[in-house]
């Protein structure tokens, strides 16, 4: 039963919300903000990787990200303006990439875009972005922005490149593990980097890489690209991606057998997979590159603490509901600390909307150190305003007892290079 | 590695890919032999075999064996039920009509695939092997003491790589016996060989149809099953052997048995060799263009016959 009360009907109610809602659209844009610029969110655009090869990463991501919104939001958000957070599936692919760099800027009127992995979509989205204007914050890994391939509106200040990453992990493989090196690597973008630096840096250290084995980043069966590896190899270097990564990893298990020889890898080959899952038994004892430890160290930071909790990851690195979801935990930070890293841009430029994007991009290119902190849990870093990239420190970590623990931290020195490209001397 | 334990080795992971590609592609020509329908959403059924049997085998818990073996019956059978489903209610409302059941099918591919992106989600996630061992392989060599045996470094398959290759052999032998010696393999065959005439003589065609798609899509599933120990069970998983099972079909010629299992066991070891002494594309390259070279010599395929 309905009952009427101060005769308002249901007919009336919608008759005066339809009055309202034209009013409102009614109204010129800036009139619905009247009290000033403060009460319009922030709108970032957020390009996942929802579906696609990169899914596993999209969801990681996704959750990282939402967390350091709620931190922003809650702290009383960017200037007193809240965090809209509008998130877009590029399904991993370039082309799908740049549309929806397009979409942000010209549909959402987005003021930044953010958060991009996949070093083929960031190569894809880019240019759209510098077109645009639209101030683009990766969270990539790639060397692609540090090495001048795309433009003054890409930045990467939330995690280091490849090339700082294989530099700084060669003296440790050469010391302690052997001189001549196999490695096998994506035969795209993001592998390729590895391929070339790392050659470079184990040369430098005075060891060699015998064989380099190419492998498509769709591949599902692996076995039958081992036989390419040199029987004198002292050290297996392995980095994977993609869904097919714990295939990989097992199937080298197999073919080695007893007589496998020194492995270091990148944790990409296993990221949200488990490192006690059956079959990978024999990577005890072997080595991993991390970009931030998965598991809690002994020596676990108060900032680590509150990260891990605020995302809802465990001590093992997997979500506190399902301790079968592993996180993408060496990367997934990166997006914490880029969404800090523009709240801080955006204050320090006192940025009001999308006509200060230029002056967002100088005041990011103005940042320097960056202390380890709540904004920056997985360690210190120190930003390079020329090359749009940051430098930090890198994660050695040994599989004991089936965990993963942290043997060896590099320096931010380690990770240096000579500046490759000058962004700044670009028109905004 | 040396030439000949190296090529071995190739043969080997070539016969594992051929046995899980011949169920897949059996069950796909099966479908096109007795239907005439171009099933486009084959791969996820294949898919929906390997997501099942980690849901069942994640459920089953204790020794692994348990898990693995109840999904090889149940995941077949829930695919093959779907799949009844799906032509009950989608093929057989647009009359099996062959463009239109295209399109139906490439709807129904999205729907299974993004239904399981929305609720399995984007892992890719492993079913343990009931049982495996690694197995080193000995090879032979004159040397200066005669002939010997060694152990080459790399050179080994599992025990359940092997046991993949036996079962699917055993299953592809049922499949024949089925439709060779039995009273529904008969009017299976009856059906595919005139379907108005099959109705004239009382075989209930419909029924037909709906067993004929749930078992192509069972067979697809079961060999899913028996590939997830291996590699793991993920949402896209199914658009390689779509394509292979498409290029093997052809090659075989469409709605002939026999020839799609000789063409699955040529594209599997092909690819194997292939893509270990040369590279992985040229495989593909060779196997499309084989696709290629006998729709124009041989439309019908190398063992298909000619309609009229």
């Amino acid at each position: 039963m309905t009952k009427l009360i101060n005769g308002t009907t249901r007919r009336g109610a919608l008759k005066t919300l339809a009055g309202a809602a034209a009013g409102a659209t009614a109204l010129p844009l800036w009139a619905r903000y009247a009290q000033a610029s403060s009460s319009e969110p922030i709108k970032i655009g957020f390009q996942q990787h929802s579906t696609g090869i990169g899914a596993a990463y999209g969801r990681w991501y996704g959750r990282t990200t939402d967390a350091a919104v709620k931190l922003i939001n809650e702290g009383g958000g960017i200037n007193g303006r809240m965090i809209e957070l509008i998130a877009e599936d590029d399904g991993t692919d370039p082309k799908r990439g740049a549309e929806v760099v397009e979409k942000f800027a010209t549909q959402h009127n987005c003021d930044v875009g953010f958060g991009t992995l996949f070093s083929h979509v960031v190569i894809g989205s880019s240019p759209r972005a510098g077109e645009l204007k639209l101030p683009y914050f990766v969270v990539s890994e790639g060397h692609h922005v540090a090495s001048g391939m795309l433009n003054r509106y890409t930045l990467q200040p939330g995690i280091t490149d490849v090339k700082s990453q294989v530099q700084a992990m060669a003296p440790y493989v050469s010391e302690n593990l052997g001189k001549k090196v196999t490695m096998i690597f994506p035969d795209f973008a993001f592998g390729h980097d590895h391929r070339d630096f790392f050659s470079a840096a184990i040369e430098a250290q005075g060891g060699e890489v015998l064989e380099k084995i190419a492998i498509p980043p769709t591949e599902t069966s692996f076995t039958k690209y081992f036989p390419q590896i040199p029987r004198e190899t002292e050290v297996l270097y392995h980095v994977m991606v993609g869904p097919a990564v714990l295939t990989f990893v097992k199937e080298l298990g197999e073919f080695f057998g007893p007589s496998s020889p020194a492995i270091f890898g990148f944790i990409d080959s296993l990221e949200a997979v488990d490192i006690a899952s059956p079959g990978l038994e024999f990577l005890e004892g072997t080595y991993f590159w991390e970009g931030n430890p998965r598991y809690a160290q002994a020596d676990q930071t108060e900032h680590d603490k509150f990260f891990r909790a605020a995302v809802g990851v465990d001590d093992n690195g997997a979500s506190v509901s399902d301790p079968t979801d592993v996180s993408t935990y060496a990367h997934m930070f990166g997006c914490w600390e880029t969404l800090h890293i523009i709240k801080a841009g955006m204050e320090a430029s006192g940025y009001q909307g999308t006509g200060d994007r230029a002056k967002l991009i100088e005041a990011v290119e103005a940042m320097t150190d960056m202390p380890e902190s709540q904004a920056h849990p997985q360690g210190a870093k120190v930003f390079n305003g020329k090359t749009h990239q940051v430098f930090g420190h890198q994660y050695i970590s040994r599989v004991e007892e089936g965990k993963l623990v942290r043997v060896h931290t590099t320096s931010i020195e380690d990770t240096l290079y000579p500046d490759e490209v000058d962004y700044t001397t670009q028109p905004l | 590695m040396e030439f000949g334990p190296h090529l071995l080795l190739a043969t080997l992971e070539g016969a594992v890919t051929a046995a899980v590609l011949a169920l897949t592609a059996v069950g796909l020509s099966l479908v096109f032999g007795v239907m005439r329908v171009v099933n486009i959403a084959h791969g996820e059924f294949y898919m929906l075999g390997a997501v099942i049997a980690w849901y069942v085998a994640h459920m089953m818990g204790g020794h692994p064996a348990l898990g693995f073996f109840a999904a090889l019956v149940l995941a077949p059978l829930l695919v093959g039920a779907i799949a009844v489903l799906a032509d009950i209610t989608i093929l057989k409302r647009l009359d099996y009509d062959p463009e239109r059941t295209i399109v139906a099918t490439i709807g129904l591919l999205y729907i299974i695939q993004q239904l399981t992106l929305m609720t399995y989600g984007p892992e890719a996630r492993p079913v343990e092997a009931p049982f495996n061992t690694r197995i080193a392989l000995p090879w032979f060599e004159w040397g200066e003491d005669g002939f010997q045996f060694y152990y080459p470094w790399g050179l080994s398959t599992t025990s359940y790589k092997l046991a993949v290759i036996g079962a699917a052999a055993a299953v592809l032998l049922g499949v024949w016996a089925m439709m060779a010696r039995t009273k529904i393999g008969l009017l299976m065959r009856a059906t595919q060989a005139d379907r108005d005439m099959a109705l004239a003589f009382g075989i209930p065609v419909e029924r037909v149809y709906a067993l004929v798609f749930g078992i192509g899509a069972a067979l697809a599933a079961l060999g899913a099953v028996l590939i997830v120990p291996i590699q793991q069970a993920h949402y896209l998983m199914g658009a390689d052997p779509l394509l292979l099972a498409f290029i093997v079909v052809i090659i075989g010629g469409l709605g002939s048995l026999p020839g799609t299992v000789l063409a699955a066991l040529f594209i599997g070891l092909s690819d194997g060799i292939i893509s270990v002494f040369f590279s992985p594309t040229l495989a593909k390259i060779l196997a499309t263009l084989l696709v290629g070279l006998v729709l124009v010599w041989r439309p019908q395929g190398l063992f298909g016959t000619r309609t009229a």
